[in-house]
C-alpha cells in the first residue's frame, strides 16, 4: 500500500543524514541563525565511526583544526572523548606534525548526538529521505519514508555509504548500509532522474575481536603521549587525560599470506563480486598480498573501540574474505592466536556523486539550493567528511538567509580548500583522501596555525564566539609582539651565558653582535635558548605564541618562497570565468580541453589551469576570449 | 597541473633573425629590471629613470666573465608594449653573445617567452583594442603549435630518456619523504638527510654533464655550422646561391622561437647546413683582399665545418696560403673551383702544404663535382655523428635555461640540508627540481607522485 503524504514543518535548512559530514553541516546552519532540521536513518548511528576508531593523523589532523578554527564541532567533540592522544612527525619539520586521537566510539556518538540535541535552532529526527522536492530546477524540499514532506530554503545531504548500499562478506551479499544500518535505495534513484552522474565506490573494514582473548605479550605496546595537546583551540592543557588506552602492534606472516592465497577464489575483489572502484590508500589485506606479493610482513595495529567494550579494532587489516577464511587469517597473527571474532569485516559498494558535478561551494551545479558533502561526494574518512560538511552546511545557511552563499577556501588557505578544489576540478577515481602531498603549500597550511589562518573567516560567520574571538585577538597580538622583541634585542659575544651555550651546542662562538631573531634562526638554537639569554618576553608568552614565534623566524625563507607562490596564485583566481561560458564558441580551443571546460565550468583561471589536458596554450586563448568579452562590455 | 606562469618575467631575443650589426634581448614582466640589474654593470637599473638608456656591460655573476658591451633601456610599466616593466638589451657582440646574454637571463630566472606571448600580454594588459584580438587569439594558436612541433622534434630521444629517468629517481626520493610523513607509524625506511643529499649530488652531476654537451647538441638541432670562406672571386657565391638553389632552402624562421644563431639553412642530402655570414660571403666578393680574409676569420671561429674555396685556375696567393693554415685544425673541405678553366692549382701544390685530405675539383659555373661536394658533406657529418653518439645533447636555450634553474634548486636542497633543516622543507627545493625537469620534457601526469607512493609502498589503514 502507497504511504500517504503529509505536509509537515517548514525549515530553513535540512540535512540529510547524521554522519560526520551531517552533524557539522547542521551545526553551522543552526549556529548562523537559520532553524535547521537533521534527519537521519538511525539516531543511534549519530557521528558513528563505522571503520577505524581514531581521528587525525598527517593532513587530517590539520582539516579537525581547521574545522575547530572556523567553529565547527569535530575537534571539541573528539577532545571530549579520546582515549589516546599522539602527536605524529616530532622528528620532523613543523608542517608535518600531527595530532592524533583514538577515540571512544561509543562516547564520540553519545557526545555530539547531545550536542545537537541541546543546540538551539536545531531539530534531530529521525527519518529516511526518499526523494527531493525539486521545482524549476530549485531545490525546496524534502519527502521521508514515512510519508513526512518537509519544506526548506536549502538542503544539504550527506548521504554517506549509505547510498544503494551493498555490503559483501565472501560469497554474502546483501542491501545495507555501514554496520548493518538500513540502506538508503529511493534516494539514489530521485537524483539519477534529476540527472546526476552518479557512480559506484567501494571501501571495507576489518574484522573487530574481542580484547580478552588477545595475547598482549606478543605485540608492541604503543601507548599516548605524556605532553598534553588537543584538537581544539578551546582545550585548555589542564584537561589532558593522563590515562590513557595504549594500542597495540602485531606483524602479518607467510602462514597469513599463504591463507590468503589459497583463498583468492573466494575473495571478492577478485572473484568479480565486487565492481566498485577501492582505495589504493586503503586496500583490503588481500590487495596487499596480491600488489605487494615481496613484503614477508604487514603491519597491524590493534586499536581499542572505547573504554567500556573489549571490542578491538585490527587495523590495516581490511578484508571481505569469508568469515570463516577472516578467522584462519586472524589466528595465523602472532597474539590473535586465540582471539574470539566479534564482528567480521566486510566491503561495501555504494554510490557518490561525481563530484565535479559541484561548485566550490558545495551547491550542486544541477539543482540550485541543493548542496551535498561527505563520502557521497566520492571522499573517504571522517575528517574529509566533517571539513566538506562545515563549508555545506554554511553556504546552504547563507543561501537560506538570502545572503551570497560564497563560502569558498583556497588551496592555499586550508587542507579543506585543497581538498574540495580537487574533488570539483579533477573529480576522482576511487574514494578520495587528504594527503600532505595534495598541498602546494603545506608550510602556509600547519596544524599549528589553523587558528590564525581561519579565525577570522569563522568570526565573519557569526559562528565563532566573542569569547574565543577575544583570546584569539590576544594570541594573535602576542606573536606580533614577541616577533618586534626579538629583531630589536640584540644579543653579544660578551653576554653572560652565550659562548657557553653555543659551546654546549657543539656551535661556533659568537664574534659579532646578532640580533635575537637572527640567532634563533639558527636550526640548533631553540626559543627557550633565546629567552634564557634575553630575559622572557611581555606579557608573559606561552608555549603557543613560542611555537608560533620559533615557525615564522626559523622557517622564513621557506614560508617566504610559499607565500610569493601564493601570491601569484591568488591573482590568477582572481581571474574570474563567466558562468556557463560556451567553449564551442571559443576559436582555437583544443578538443579535449573544450571537453573537459565544458564539462568541468571552471570558476576562475586559477582552476582551469588544475584541469588535466588543459595546456599553456588553451589557457591563453581563453584569457585573451575573457578579456575580450569584458571588453566587448565595456564598450556596449 | 599547469604552474602559474602568467606573472613570470619572460624573455627573448626579439630582432629579426639574421646577422644585425646590433640585437636587441628583451625582457618583461615584474622582475624584469631586477633581473637585468644582477646581470649589468654600470648604472644601478632599479634606480634610474623610466624610458632611459645606460650604457655598460653583460656580465656572468657566477663566471665574473664580461660578455658584451650594451646599451640598456630601461621602460617602466604602464608606458610600455606589454604595459608591464620592459628592459631592452641591446648588444653588437654578434648573435653568439647575444645568445649567451639570453641564457644568462634564463639562468637568473627569467623565463623564455611563449610564441606570441609578448603580444598576449600588451592585450591582456589592455594595450591592444577589440579589434585586434581574435587575431591575437590565431596567432597564439597558430604559433604554438608550430612552437610544439619545433619544440618536440628538438627534443633528444636519449634526453627525454635521460631527464625521465632523474625525474624518476627524484621522484621515488619524494614519495619517500612523503610515506614517512604520512604513514610515520609504519616502518618503512626513514629517508635521512644523508641519503638526500647524496641524491641530490647524484644529479646535480647529472645535470652538470648534460649542461656540457649543450655546445655539441646544437650541431644536431641547429644543423652543421658551416662557413664557406674564401679570397674574393673564388666562387664563394656563386657556391652559396647553388646551395641556397629553391629546393634546398630550409624554412627555419619562427617567429617569436629563439634560435641560437640565425643565418640561412640549407638541406644537404639530409644533412642540415647552417651557413654562416652569408652576408659576409656576398660582400666581400667586391672587396679587398685583407677585408675578405678578416672576415672569413671571423666566420672559421663559429664554424663546425669549413668549405674553403680556392680558383684552380690560379695560382695560390699569400691570403689562400693564410686560409689554408688557419684551418689546418678543423673540419673542413678544401673545393678547388673553376674546373671549367685552365688548372693551375693542384692536388701536389696542396700537398705540399700540408693538405692530408683530397681537394674536391669543380665547376660552379657548370654545375660538375658539386654532387662530390654534397656526398663528402653527408659521410662528414653523419661521421661525426657516430662518434657523438654516445652523448646526450641539450641544445636549445629553453632545455638549457631550465637545466641552470633545476640545478639551482639543487644548489638550493644541498644548502638547507648543510644549515640542518628538516628533510621535509628540504624537500621543497628537491620538488622545485622535479618541476624544472619536468618543463623540459613537458610531462607532467596529474598525481604522478601520488600515484608513486601508492605503487612505491604498501599502505592502508
Amino acid at each position: 500500500m502507497e504511504v500517504k503524504q503529509y505536509s509537515s514543518k517548514e525549515y530553513d535548512v535540512i540535512v540529510v543524514g547524521a554522519g560526520h559530514a551531517g552533524c557539522e553541516a547542521a551545526l553551522a546552519a543552526a549556529r548562523m541563525g537559520q532553524k535547521t532540521l537533521l534527519l537521519t536513518i538511525n539516531l543511534d548511528m549519530v557521528a558513528f565511526m563505522p571503520c577505524n576508531p581514531s581521528l587525525g593523523g598527517p593532513a587530517k589532523g590539520t582539516v579537525v583544526r581547521e574545522i575547530d578554527a572556523l567553529g565547527g564541532q569535530m575537534g571539541q567533540n573528539i577532545d571530549a572523548t579520546y582515549i589516546q592522544m599522539r602527536m605524529l612527525n616530532t622528528g620532523k619539520g613543523p608542517a608535518v606534525r600531527a595530532l592524533r586521537a583514538q577515540a571512544d566510539k561509543a562516547d564520540y556518538h553519545a557526545v555530539m548526538k547531545d550536542t545537537l540535541e541541546n543546540e538551539p535552532n536545531l531539530t534531530l529526527r529521525q527519518g529516511l529521505v526518499n526523494d527531493l522536492i525539486v521545482t524549476d530546477g530549485v531545490c525546496r524540499g524534502v519527502i521521508t519514508a514515512t510519508g513526512a514532506c518537509y519544506e526548506a530554503k536549502s538542503v544539504v545531504l550527506t548521504a554517506g555509504t549509505s547510498s544503494r548500499g551493498k555490503i559483501i562478506i565472501g560469497e554474502l551479499t546483501y542491501s545495507s548500509g555501514p554496520n548493518n544500518s538500513l540502506p538508503s535505495i529511493k534516494l539514489s534513484e530521485s537524483l539519477e532522474h534529476l540527472g546526476f552522474k552518479l557512480r559506484r565506490f567501494k571501501t571495507g573494514t576489518p574484522p573487530r575481536v574481542d580484547g580478552n582473548t588477545i595475547d598482549y605479550d606478543q605485540t608492541i605496546e604503543q601507548p599516548g603521549d605524556q605532553q598534553p595537546n588537543h584538537f581544539s583551540y578551546l582545550t585548555p592543557d589542564s584537561a589532558y587525560v593522563k590515562d590513557q588506552l595504549s594500542c597495540w602492534m602485531t606483524y602479518t606472516n607467510g602462514t597469513t599470506h599463504q591463507i590468503i592465497r589459497d583463498n583468492l577464489d573466494r575473495a571478492p575483489m577478485f572473484s568479480g563480486i565486487i565492481e566498485g572502484v577501492g582505495p589504493r590508500y586503503c586496500p583490503s589485506i588481500e590487495d596487499k598480498i596480491v600488489r605487494f606479493a615481496d613484503k614477508p610482513r604487514h603491519q597491524l595495529f590493534l586499536e581499542p573501540e572505547g573504554r567500556h567494550t573489549e571490542e578491538y579494532y585490527v587495523g590495516d587489516f581490511s578484508t571481505s574474505m569469508p568469515e570463516e577464511i577472516q578467522l584462519k587469517m586472524l589466528h595465523s597473527v602472532a597474539g590473535l592466536e586465540h582471539a574470539e571474532l566479534m564482528r567480521p569485516g566486510y566491503a561495501i559498494e555504494y554510490d557518490v556523486i561525481e563530484p565535479w558535478q559541484l561548485t566550490h561551494t558545495l551547491e550542486t551545479k544541477v539543482v540550485k539550493n541543493l548542496f551535498t558533502a561527505g563520502q557521497m561526494n566520492g571522499t573517504s574518512g571522517y575528517e574529509e567528511a566533517g571539513g566538506q560538511g562545515l563549508i555545506a552546511g554554511i553556504n546552504a545557511a547563507l543561501r537560506a538567509a538570502g545572503r551570497p552563499a560564497d563560502f569558498t577556501l583556497g588551496r592555499d588557505e586550508a587542507y579543506i580548500g585543497v581538498m574540495i578544489d580537487d574533488l570539483v576540478t579533477k573529480g576522482t577515481n576511487e574514494p578520495y583522501r587528504l594527503l600532505t602531498s595534495r598541498a602546494e603549500y603545506r608550510l602556509i597550511l600547519r596544524h599549528d596555525n589553523a587558528d590564525l589562518r581561519l579565525t577570522e573567516k569563522g568570526h565573519e560567520l557569526g559562528l565563532i564566539s566573542a569569547d574565543r574571538y577575544q583570546a584569539f585577538r590576544v594570541k594573535q597580538a602576542a606573536i606580533t609582539t614577541e616577533l618586534q622583541r626579538l629583531a630589536n634585542v640584540r644579543i653579544k659575544p660578551g653576554q653572560a651565558g652565550v659562548q657557553e651555550l653555543l659551546a654546549a651546542k657543539g656551535m661556533a662562538p659568537l664574534k659579532d653582535g646578532l640580533l635575537a631573531s637572527e640567532f634563533l634562526k639558527r636550526p640548533q638554537i631553540s626559543y627557550q635558548d633565546v629567552a634564557a639569554l634575553i630575559g622572557p618576553g611581555a606579557p608573559a608568552v606561552d608555549r603557543y605564541v613560542q611555537e608560533q614565534v620559533e615557525i615564522q623566524l626559523k622557517y622564513a625563507g621557506y614560508i617566504h618562497k610559499e607565500e610569493q607562490k601564493i601570491a601569484r596564485l591568488r591573482r590568477l583566481e582572481a581571474k574570474k570565468i563567466p558562468e556557463r561560458l560556451d567553449y564551442a564558441a571559443i576559436n582555437g580551443l583544443a578538443t579535449e580541453a573544450r571537453q573537459k571546460l565544458t564539462k568541468i565550468q571552471p570558476e576562475t583561471l586559477a582552476q582551469a589551469s588544475r584541469i588535466s589536458g588543459v595546456n599553456p596554450a588553451d589557457l591563453a586563448i581563453l584569457s585573451v576570449y575573457i578579456e575580450q568579452g569584458r571588453i566587448a562590455k565595456v564598450a556596449k | 597541473m599547469a604552474t602559474v606562469t602568467e606573472y613570470d618575467t619572460i624573455t627573448a631575443i626579439s630582432t629579426p633573425p639574421g646577422e644585425g650589426a646590433i640585437s636587441i634581448v628583451r625582457l618583461s614582466g615584474e622582475q624584469a629590471v631586477a633581473l637585468a640589474n644582477r646581470v649589468f654593470r654600470g648604472a644601478d637599473l632599479t634606480q634610474v629613470a623610466s624610458h632611459t638608456l645606460h650604457y655598460g656591460h653583460i656580465i656572468d655573476p657566477a663566471a665574473h666573465e664580461e660578455l658584451d658591451e650594451v646599451m640598456v633601456a630601461v621602460m617602466r610599466a604602464p608606458k610600455t608594449f606589454t604595459r608591464e616593466d620592459v628592459v631592452e638589451i641591446n648588444c653588437h657582440g654578434g648573435i653568439v653573445s647575444t645568445n649567451r646574454i639570453l641564457q644568462l637571463l634564463l639562468a637568473v630566472g627569467a623565463r623564455m617567452a611563449e610564441p606570441g606571448e609578448f603580444t598576449k600580454r600588451a592585450f591582456l594588459n589592455g594595450r591592444i583594442d577589440l579589434t585586434q584580438a581574435e587575431s591575437v587569439m590565431d596567432l597564439i594558436r597558430a604559433k604554438t603549435d608550430a612552437a610544439m612541433k619545433v619544440a618536440l622534434n628538438q627534443l633528444d630521444g636519449n634526453l627525454e630518456h635521460l631527464i625521465k629517468n632523474l625525474r624518476q629517481e627524484i621522484l621515488q626520493v619524494l614519495a619517500q619523504v612523503e610515506v614517512n610523513i604520512d604513514y610515520p607509524e609504519y616502518d618503512e625506511e626513514q629517508l635521512t638527510a644523508q641519503m638526500l643529499r647524496e641524491k641530490a649530488g647524484t644529479v646535480q652531476q647529472e645535470i652538470s654533464q648534460l649542461l656540457a654537451t649543450a655546445g655539441q647538441g646544437k650541431i644536431l638541432r641547429e644543423g652543421l655550422a658551416t662557413a664557406i670562406i674564401g679570397r674574393p672571386n673564388v666562387g664563394k657565391s656563386s657556391l652559396l646561391n647553388y646551395l641556397l638553389h629553391e629546393d634546398k632552402a630550409i624554412v627555419t624562421d619562427v617567429a617569436g622561437t629563439t634560435r641560437d644563431v640565425l643565418e640561412e639553412y640549407v638541406n644537404v642530402q639530409g644533412v642540415p647546413l647552417k651557413l654562416i655570414d652569408t652576408a659576409g660571403i656576398h660582400d666581400t666578393e667586391d672587396k679587398v683582399e685583407k677585408i675578405g680574409v678578416a672576415r672569413s676569420k671571423k666566420a672559421l671561429a663559429s664554424a663546425d665545418l669549413i668549405i674553403l674555396v680556392l680558383n684552380g685556375s690560379e695560382p695560390l696567393t699569400a691570403a689562400d696560403r693564410e686560409l689554408l693554415q688557419l684551418t689546418s685544425q678543423q673540419k673542413r673541405i678544401i673545393v678547388l673551383n673553376k674546373a671549367d678553366l685552365q688548372a693551375v692549382t693542384t692536388q701536389t701544390e696542396l700537398t705540399a702544404l700540408g693538405v692530408t685530405s683530397a681537394p674536391l675539383v669543380v665547376s660552379v659555373k657548370d654545375q660538375a663535382g658539386l654532387d662530390q661536394l654534397e656526398t663528402t658533406i653527408k659521410t662528414m657529418f653523419f661521421g661525426g655523428i657516430e662518434n657523438q653518439q654516445k652523448d646526450i645533447l641539450v641544445s636549445n636555450n629553453r632545455q638549457i635555461g631550465l637545466l641552470r634553474q633545476a640545478q639551482q634548486a639543487l644548489h638550493d636542497v644541498l644548502a638547507g640540508l648543510d644549515s640542518g633543516l628538516p628533510v621535509d622543507l628540504v624537500q621543497i627545493d628537491m620538488t622545485n627540481c622535479w618541476d624544472k625537469l619536468g618543463e623540459i620534457t613537458g610531462e607532467s601526469a596529474p598525481d604522478e607522485l601520488i600515484t608513486q607512493l601508492f605503487s612505491q609502498f604498501c599502505l592502508g589503514k
